[in-house]
């Protein structure tokens, strides 16, 4: 368990005020937050590297608040990487082993599992120097791992990644994950890549902790304005996959691709809704009949709430196709999507 | 057009710089350069330039190299203040330098008399030369040190940390790697800088005479022609000197 209590950090110009965080052993928690609202800094303080003001970190129940960075046990793997480039692949894994008391025969074992789990066996003798930003953060990962530390500290660890490798570096890290007894704490502002990875989780804001809880429950009842911004995403629902069909509460929802797990989440985008008085003939594959909930004007768009079952859908429409279709609380409309508008993860 | 008067700024300037030099190469007879050479008190002269000049780049990289890993490392109030006092040496007239330092170092002076009673002797000796030196060879030193720190990303300092490593060992495995091929670049200003001195090191030690004071002797006694061979083979040392720290500098950089 990691316990934050009170924590402050002063810095010029930017300041951590009172943060308190428990974080379960062995979690995954991410931590999510606009540019500039503290994350790094926020990691820095829990690692050691930037002075606190005030307030007690303690990690299994042992304050490391005063310890020295390299006496907490705590890993850091920061988005540029921060790997030696004077040293090989193998070299940069290896680096903190000679600080720790790690049999040789349990040190082996490890790198084995983490080489093979993060896909290096083939770059250990290269420089790291020729690697690509997607190698470089296993390797970065695989260091920080190496020591079996408490916990590990991730910012932003795939925002540097070109997207079609972004998501089997995710699956890598929630494989190791679930091997290893260290609490991951991430730092991201991509909401989908928080909700595939973690489950419990921060909002971070000018410094201050907005909200913090079941990643899903921030989703659902955001406490503040700021959350409910920045979480953003509308219309997104847990599902269960079967094949291209998603099941949410009870609708079957076409999606564009199979799924590569049973369960997960689906996403669509509020203006990707469209709402007809009737069912339109068309190739679009999802078709619900549903009624108005609330109708919110945001200038010149609408946001349309749409209930259908226990599902609520927000749809975004213009002013003038609100009135032709004569839209207000109570009317009973048709909501349609197409299934390549699905965004399932 | 503008492309040309550049082209022609440098060939000036590469000329103006090369002429004088090859000149000075060539104008020696090789037998003058032998007997020179085989002279003991050019050698002792010689000698005297190197490891002097040694002697304050050594001392510059021991104590210059935590300042400017200070410097480069922290923000505070009073850093530009202690970087432009660093920074002093660099644009005070050198026998000025030398006039500044005997007037702390003699006895008249609370330093003088500590440096006397500790049998430390400044007028007139190869420690004399050494502070001169490292006076105005240091802030070649810490700037290009500094320089080389303030390049690399404290971020790689912090995860070194994370990894278990204490300051001083995450200085010894990662700082000092890579930031050696600038405190190698340091050293060499330094040196050169020291051997070049003339005007400070002539006030506070003629004695033991060091190879520009040699130089600047033989030119005021017996002339030009027999200041040259002298002057050559300081320059052919001073470069052999440079080109061997070059070519240590570049292999580091391929193995990095």
């Amino acid at each position: 368990m990691i316990v934050i209590e009170n924590l402050c950090v002063k810095l010029p110009g930017f300041s951590l005020s009172d943060i308190n965080l428990r974080i379960k052993k062995n979690d995954f928690f991410v931590l999510l937050g606009p540019s500039g609202a503290g994350k790094t800094v926020l990691l820095e303080a829990i690692a050691g590297l930037v002075k606190t003001a005030a307030g007690t970190i303690r990690v299994n129940d042992r304050d490391i608040s005063r310890l020295a960075p390299e006496k907490r046990g705590i890993g850091i793997v920061y988005q540029d990487c921060c790997l030696f480039p004077h040293l090989n692949v193998r070299e940069n894994i290896e680096y903190g082993l000679s600080y720790h008391k790690i049999e040789a025969a349990r040190a082996a074992e490890l790198f084995g599992v983490l080489v093979d789990k993060l896909g290096l066996g083939r770059l250990l003798d290269r420089k790291t120097i020729s690697l690509s930003g997607g190698e470089r953060q296993r390797v970065a990962i695989a260091r920080a791992l190496m020591i079996e530390p408490a916990v590990v500290l991730l910012d932003e660890p795939l925002s540097a990644i070109d997207p079609q490798f972004r998501a089997e570096l995710q699956h890598q890290m929630k494989r190791l994950h679930h091997s290893t007894r260290t609490t991951f704490i991430m730092v991201t502002h991509n909401f989908s890549e928080a909700l595939s990875l973690a489950t419990s989780a921060a909002i971070i804001n000018g410094g201050r902790i907005e909200q913090q809880g079941d990643l899903m429950e921030i989703f659902k009842r955001p406490c503040s304005r700021f959350v409910a911004d920045f979480v953003g995403m509308k219309n997104v629902f847990q599902a269960a996959f079967e094949k291209s069909l998603a099941r949410v509460n009870g609708i079957s929802v076409h999606t564009g691709a199979e799924a590569s797990s049973r369960k997960g989440y689906i996403a669509i985008r509020p203006e990707d809704i469209v709402l007809s008085v009737t069912r339109l003939d068309s190739s679009i594959r999802n078709s619900f009949m549903g009624t108005v909930d609330s109708v919110i004007d945001k200038g010149f768009t609408c946001e349309v709430c749409v209930s259908v079952g226990d599902t609520v859908f927000n749809s975004l429409i213009t002013r003038s196709a609100l009135v032709d279709l004569g839209i207000e609380p109570g009317r009973e409309l048709f909501v349609s999507f197409k299934a390549t508008a699905v965004h399932s993860f | 057009m503008f492309f040309w008067i550049c082209v022609a700024c440098g060939v000036v300037i590469l000329a103006f710089i090369l002429i004088p030099l090859v000149q000075l190469l060539i104008a020696p007879a090789p037998e003058m350069m032998k007997k020179t050479i085989m002279d003991g008190d050019v050698r002792a002269a010689l000698r005297v330039s190197l490891s002097t000049a040694g002697a304050a780049a050594l001392i510059s990289l021991v104590f210059g190299t935590p300042l400017a890993f200070f410097l480069a490392r922290n923000n505070f109030k009073g850093k530009k203040f202690i970087e432009s006092v660093i920074d002093l040496p660099i644009v005070i007239p050198h026998p000025v330098v030398g006039i500044a330092i005997l007037s702390v170092t003699g006895r008249e002076h609370w330093i003088g008399r500590i440096l006397g009673d500790l049998g430390v002797r400044i007028l007139g000796s190869h420690v004399g030369i050494i502070v001169v030196l490292t006076f105005v060879g240091m802030p070649f030193y810490i700037n290009a040190a500094k320089h080389g720190f303030e390049a690399i990303s404290p971020r790689i300092e912090y995860v070194s940390r994370s990894l278990g490593a204490s300051m001083i060992g995450t200085f010894f495995r990662v700082t000092f790697p890579l930031a050696f091929r600038s405190m190698l670049m340091g050293v060499i200003m330094c040196l050169a800088r020291a051997i070049s001195e003339f005007g400070a090191v002539v006030i506070v030690a003629y004695h033991p005479m060091n190879a520009p004071v040699m130089i600047y002797e033989r030119f005021e006694a017996y002339g030009l022609a027999y200041s040259l061979p002298i002057s050559v083979w300081l320059l052919l040392i001073s470069l052999a000197i440079f080109l061997v720290f070059r070519m240590l500098s570049m292999n580091v950089k391929g193995a990095a």
